[in-house]
């Protein structure tokens, strides 16, 4: 069992939302927000194991190319360019299909491994914890997020993504069962949560909202939850505690209140569960 | 000699584009034969590496002088591999950016500026 939160909006809380749940549930945590990973700062686990994420690029041997450009041709992704003094490689836009070393009639192209950043894997208390840290500079989170999933054992997982509905957030939902949609009760909330429940129905994937920083009981995204039928798990108050506990790097479940919402939150969900 | 400017349109009078990687089109003017040619840029629609496709573009027509107002460090490096000089231009029509180089009152642009410049991000100058 799989279970992704996202949110569309970002700052909504889903960072909050999954770790707070991890621990009352005692689920395994996986940080997919790979361009800001933070939810070890909540859940302070021991890192106990780190590996380096690798992505293949070409190399090419400028002794063998004759410079007829089939791979600056093929590549799809301007990461090759073809000048009079030779092939010019931009590492940063390629995506590793490999077509350049295909179609190179003289085999000048080889494929040599290039760093993107690393996979923390740890332990806090019974939970195993692992994130994935891409390196500062670099634009695709997609290899590491994809690794980092490799490493998801049987045990129930909760699964962190970036912000958005962008390629990241795609590679981190696909094959969950479940997804939570974390958003705040502000027109700007609505407006990303909309793009969020798009992409998580044209995914196929069954969804519930969680409303943070919730202050009305009829509020606006209660109201659009309604109308479209969503089930809504919960509610996180707009609390000055949360902000607190928050900015202390602590769990919001060290307050009694917020821990029983967060249970009955992963009630619901171990409802969902059973369901499946 | 062939001289290329981003354009903002397909006419010798049409006005310089600022940007390289996302103009629309290339003037491009052979002093030779005195004659215009306008190209639409392979950059403009380019998802990632606008900057790369347009001066692979721009290698390809085997240009030798470059003018624009600004580019970026991937399509600078792609130019300098084909031996083209970068000219900075007023952001005036075609035809005076033509003049004012020949007269040698552009300048050359040796070092490149801040990437994405033409994606919106005008105010802040890059990410």
């Amino acid at each position: 069992m799989k279970i992704a939160v996202l949110s569309g909006k970002g700052g909504t809380g889903k960072t909050t939302v999954s770790t707070n749940l991890a621990k009352v549930m005692n689920w395994d945590y996986v940080d997919c927000d790979v361009e800001e990973p933070n939810g070890f700062i909540f859940l302070k686990p021991n890192v106990l194991k780190t590996k380096k994420v690798n992505v293949p690029i070409p190399k090419i041997d400028d002794e063998k190319c004759i410079n007829c450009k089939k791979c600056v041709e093929i590549c799809q992704f301007n990461a090759l360019a073809g000048t009079n003094t030779g092939i010019i490689l931009f590492e940063k836009l390629c995506h590793s299909c490999g077509a350049c070393e295909l179609v190179c009639p003289v085999d000048a192209i080889t494929e040599e491994e290039r760093s993107i950043g690393k996979i923390d894997i740890g332990q806090s208390e019974d939970i195993k914890c692992m994130r994935g840290v891409l390196d500062v500079g670099e634009p695709m989170a997609v290899p590491i997020i994809k690794e980092l999933k490799s490493l998801i054992d049987e045990k129930p997982t909760i699964i962190d993504c970036s912000p958005g509905s962008s390629c990241s957030v795609v590679s981190a939902i696909e094959g969950v069962d479940y997804a939570v949609l974390v958003t705040e009760p502000t027109a700007f909330g609505l407006h990303d949560l909309k793009i969020a429940v798009s992409l998580v129905k044209e995914m196929k994937i069954p969804f519930g909202v969680i409303i943070n920083r919730a202050e009305e009981e009829n509020d606006l995204i209660t109201r659009y939850c309604k109308e479209e039928g969503i089930y809504l798990l919960g509610k996180i108050a707009f609390d000055r505690k949360a902000a607190v506990l928050y900015s202390q790097g602590k769990l919001l479940i060290e307050d009694e209140v917020f821990r029983k919402g967060f249970e009955e939150i992963g009630r619901k969900i171990e409802g969902v569960k059973r369901c499946n | 000699m062939k001289i290329c400017i981003s354009s903002t349109g397909k006419e010798k009078n049409s006005i310089m584009d600022e940007r390289f990687g996302r103009c629309q089109y290339f003037v491009i003017f052979d002093t030779e034969t005195k004659e215009f040619k306008a190209l639409e840029n392979a950059g403009v629609t380019s998802a990632h590496g606008a900057g790369i496709a347009a001066g692979q573009q721009i290698v390809d027509e085997k240009v030798e002088v470059v003018i624009t107002g600004h580019m970026g460090p991937n399509a600078m490096k792609v130019l300098q591999g084909g031996n083209i000089k970068v000219y900075k231009g007023q952001g005036k029509a075609i035809e005076e950016e033509i003049r004012l180089f020949q007269e040698g009152k552009l300048e050359e642009i040796n070092q490149a500026g801040p990437a994405h410049f033409g994606m919106g991000n005008r105010a802040r100058g890059s990410w």
